[in-house]
């Protein structure tokens, strides 16, 4: 484990503690990736475990005939009996007649396939090559052995990046938007970006697969999510700086985000306060509604999306909740400097943590509220803390003005809930 | 390679889970990538556990893979003792680690130590969840059990019930109904498991006189190889249905060297009213209805044959999804004259079940799924299990009040007889024009929309719509709603296997007439 002061944080030396982690693999990322590209279809080359995996956390998303299936490797596959290949592609071929919608396939690279080096970028040029032009293929590692949670989404968006080159003619977007949000919310930052004068914008991923923004070296980007180190080495590489900035949570970390980009466009700050300010006013008194649930908490983050240093910067900064401990199941630290220096001085950052000596040093601490995976959060209710499944992070719209509120409903709701059931008049009269 | 848009059971190494996570005093040590600990919701969030399972995971890296997997998987065993203190240690691997022979069983040997290591061998790209769980239970009934002596003087009247796991469907409820029933017969129940068993219980399974048997997809192997080593019987009834449970109760008294009595006064059949509510005239309607049926082989089979023998159904369709127990369920399927379905694709299942147009389906959360798709009603009777299989409120399977349970459960998704004749009567009513469904069924199936034409154009695309005459489609609208597909469906299949063109009034009737031989 790395416990680090904010202040040094850029030290990189800090040992990691080994033990058991208890986090999703990158292939989780699929469940809000295959929402998100419309005409996308994710097919993971993987073991039985990696198909439970995807239904299980998808839960009920499943049974709508949803956009992801897993190739699964038997025992002749692995024995050489059959060809790898071509096993594949007859697992592709069944695949593109019952789905002719499809307009992109993504290959997924698990822990097997990479074991056994299965080369999936080779199997997708080949496969891509087949099925062109109707159908574009490509390829990512969402395995566990080498990604968690969101850095499935982080390698996904770097083989875009990395593949959309060719497009002769088009112009190259101004200004790139990388990581997963929400419709409405892209939506509501389009609107702002144009109050603002900005009219070249393109996000990343794109909603169909054939709108993938061009990216030249004019080009200035910047990151809706912490966890995209992948994806911005991507951008980078191909000419394209980035727009540093806190993350757009909370009104905040909206506000700070949003000027960041208006000061890389020239945009005057009378118009950027202008534009901002009603939103801003709204998202302040959405919050505002929470706060005296949350004021003086003590949270206790365990690791999960990589979100967890925005979301203490938020918790501390906009609700007057107290943090104690943020982990993260990797800190790219040149990206959450800004939230981390904004942290108190002496709130304690753990990355790589040992499960077992993370809910130690919880229970320890005895926090108001426990935000883990599901894994925890029940044994933890039942240990009587209160607790917020942070996986919700992932899936909600939590991003920009209109969903500050929102985010601080997530924290304060286990808290509400508590009260409810607590002060209900019957429990009130059988205690006192 | 096999392509799983979803599957109905999990790895092997999830059965070994719910192998560890029923039992006390065992945990399991398993070599795995992080991302398999995912397998913890199962038990936290679906059945909502108090605790996470017995389970540590070695979590190794990409960038371990160079150095010595071996060594984490050494020292997460040795952790794992530290501080779980268990009485018997498990160790596996998941299926990237079996790509990485590391050999955990005889890693975890040379440990040392005092506490007792039970190697597993699951191989992940060959089984599934069934196997690995009997496969798990088995081995550590062999090893806690293998040595011990059996008792000279057993009573006549003890068993074990086996079976019972984590996850399984009601099998918590199903335990209370059954032992409360052999108790009632005078049988003591020596031993639960592996559900709240110990290592030291499993050893003490000699010591009774027979096993109860379950759940055979879990339980079989063992209870066999405890035939095998102490001579001790095991029972072959699965106690579903009241039929069933009287055949059950039967075979233990039998066991337990008691005198035969009839079914009536058989002690506990009393609570039964499944039975007599399946004779009660409202039940009239209930004759013959279609009925696919689709689980693990045993609750499959034993669904069958309760909704055949004991409500008066027609079962229309049996498949199953654990191939271990094909042969039971090919034999079962002979019993109701249908072809057997053994697969694990959801596809095929799904196929099946609009080809054989049941009016009610009995199968997994799949196909519940795939029934409101359909707008077919349906019950759930078997796992994979989903958090709707885990009420709040005693719901068993097994036993009498297991029967009682089936019988409220299949039935209230049906229209029910009275209400079915009354709507017929005031199908001009304006309540009950086409889209009013009955009002209790809405917590069962969607709001129709137009899913009649969707379905018949499975069948027969061609003769649809336009070939009927407009007197034919008026008649047609005066039949109930809910019976108006299959009205439609029979009459475009008569009509085009006599290539009558259009359909008429007099052709709809004759169909009625044909089909109702
Ligand atoms: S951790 Fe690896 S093996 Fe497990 S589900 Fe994720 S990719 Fe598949």
């Amino acid at each position: 484990m790395t416990v680090l002061r904010p202040h040094d944080c850029d030290a990189g030396t800090a040992q990691r503690q080994r033990g058991q982690r208890e986090v999703f693999c990158g292939l989780t990322s699929i469940i809000w990736l295959h929402r998100k590209v419309q005409d996308a279809f994710f097919l993971v080359v993987g073991s039985r475990t990696c198909a439970h995996l995807l239904q299980s956390a998808a839960g009920v998303m499943v049974f709508s005939e949803p956009r992801f299936a897993t190739a699964i490797m038997e025992e002749r596959d692995l024995a050489g009996m059959a060809d790898m290949n071509d096993e594949l592609d007859a697992v592709v071929e069944r695949l593109v007649t019952r789905r002719p919608d499809i307009r992109m396939l993504v290959l997924v690279g698990s822990c097997p396939s990479e074991v056994i080096k299965f080369d999936l970028a080779r199997a997708a040029a080949r496969l891509d090559r087949r099925l062109a032009p109707d159908c574009r293929v490509t390829s990512y590692s969402g395995s566990g052995i080498e990604t968690t949670f969101t850095q499935g989404e982080d390698n996904f968006l770097a083989s875009l990046v990395e593949q959309s080159a060719g497009h002769d003619g088009q112009q190259p977007a101004r200004l790139v938007v990388a990581g997963c949000m929400a419709d409405v919310v892209e939506d509501q930052f389009s609107r702002l970006f144009e109050q603002l004068g900005i009219e070249d914008f393109a996000f990343l991923p794109p909603r169909r697969s054939n709108a993938v923004p061009v990216i030249g070296p004019q080009t200035r980007f910047i990151l809706a999510q912490p966890y995209l180190g992948a994806t911005a080495a991507a951008l980078q590489a191909r000419g394209p700086r980035r727009i540093d900035s806190i993350f757009p949570l909370g009104e905040v970390g909206t506000t700070a985000w949003l000027s960041a980009v208006a000061d890389a466009f020239g945009v005057s700050r009378a118009r950027f306060e202008q534009v901002v300010a009603a939103p801003r006013q709204r998202a302040r008194e959405a919050i505002a509604h929470y706060r005296p649930r949350l004021e003086g908490r003590r949270v206790f983050l365990f690791p999960d999306s990589q979100l967890e240093p925005s979301l203490a910067r938020f918790l501390v900064t906009e609700t007057g909740a107290r943090i104690v401990e943020v982990g993260s199941p990797y800190l790219h630290r040149e990206l959450v400097a800004g939230e981390l220096a904004i942290l108190p001085p002496g709130v304690p950052v753990s990355e790589v943590a040992d499960v077992e000596r993370q809910v130690d040093r919880c229970r320890a601490s005895d926090p108001d509220l426990i935000v883990c995976g599901l894994g925890l959060a029940n044994p933890f209710e039942a240990e009587g803390y209160a607790t917020k499944w942070s996986i919700e992070f992932a899936f909600a719209p939590i991003h920009g003005y209109e969903q500050a509120g929102d985010l601080a409903e997530l924290f304060a709701r286990p808290l509400i809930r508590r009260a409810v059931l607590d002060d209900a008049p019957a429990t009130r009269e059988a205690l006192s | 390679m096999k392509l799983a848009m979803w599957t109905y059971e999990g790895p092997p190494h999830v059965g070994a889970m719910r192998i560890a996570a029923s039992m006390k005093d065992v945990h399991l040590v398993l070599h795995a990538p992080q991302g398999d600990t995912y397998a913890d919701l199962l038990f936290t969030m679906i059945a909502r556990d108090k605790a996470r399972p017995p389970v540590t995971y070695t979590t190794f890296q990409a960038r371990d893979l160079s150095g010595s997997t071996a060594d984490i998987f050494r020292q997460a065993c040795r952790d794992a003792i530290d501080r779980f203190r268990p009485g018997l240690l498990l160790v596996s691997a998941s299926c990237t680690a079996e790509l990485l022979q590391d050999d955990p069983g005889g890693l975890a040997s040379a440990l040392g130590g005092d506490v007792p290591i039970i190697p597993l061998e699951l191989p992940s790209y060959q089984k599934k969840e069934f196997w690995g769980a009997a496969e798990t239970f088995y081995r550590l009934v062999r090893a806690c059990a293998g040595g011990q002596q059996r008792p000279e003087d057993v009573p006549a009247n003890s068993c074990n019930i086996l079976g019972p796991t984590a996850l399984g469907f009601r099998n918590r409820d199903d335990v209370t109904e059954i032992a409360g029933l052999l108790e009632a017969n005078g049988i003591a129940v020596r031993c639960v498991a592996p559900l709240g068993a110990t290592p030291a219980d499993l050893a003490a399974l000699p010591q009774a006189a027979f096993n109860v048997v379950l759940y055979p997809e879990i339980a079989e192997s063992a209870a066999r190889w405890l035939q095998k080593t102490f001579a001790m019987p095991y029972t072959t009834t699965i106690p579903i249905g009241a039929k069933a449970t009287h055949a059950f109760l039967a075979e233990v008294r039998a066991l337990a060297g008691l005198p035969r009595l009839e079914p009536a006064s058989l002690p506990g059949a009393q609570a039964d009213r499944s039975a007599w509510y399946a004779r009660s005239v409202d039940s009239n309607y209930l004759t013959n209805k279609r009925v696919f049926v689709f689980g693990d082989a045993a609750h499959a089979i034993a669904s069958a044959r309760v909704a055949a023998n004991e409500f008066g159904f027609r079962i229309c369709g049996l498949g199953g999804y654990n191939r271990e127990f094909a042969r039971e369920l090919r034999a079962a399927a002979a019993e109701f004259g249908v072809e057997p379905l053994v697969t694990d694709d959801h596809l095929e299942v799904e196929d099946a079940i609009t080809a054989s147009q049941p009016e009610l389906v009995l199968g997994t959360q799949m196909e519940r799924h795939i029934a409101k798709r359909l707008r077919i009603p349906c019950a759930v009777i078997s796992a994979p299990a989903h958090v709707q299989d885990f009420p709040a409120r005693y719901s068993p399977q097994m036993g009498f009040e297991g029967a009682n349970v089936l019988f409220d459960s299949w039935v209230h998704p049906l229209m029910m007889g009275l209400e079915e004749h009354l709507l017929a009567m005031f199908r001009d009513d304006f309540e009950f024009h086409d889209n009013a469904a009955a009002s209790h069924l809405a917590a069962h199936s969607p709001a129709p929309a137009a899913p009649q034409a969707a379905a018949a154009g499975t069948t027969t695309a061609t003769a649809s719509a336009g070939a009927w005459t407009p007197d034919a489609e008026k008649e047609l609208c005066k039949i109930p709603f809910f019976v108006r597909g299959k009205a439609r469906r029979n009459t475009e299949r008569f009509a085009a296997e006599r290539g009558i063109h259009p359909i008429t009034v007099d052709t709809m009737y004759d169909a009625k007439a044909h089909f109702s031989r």
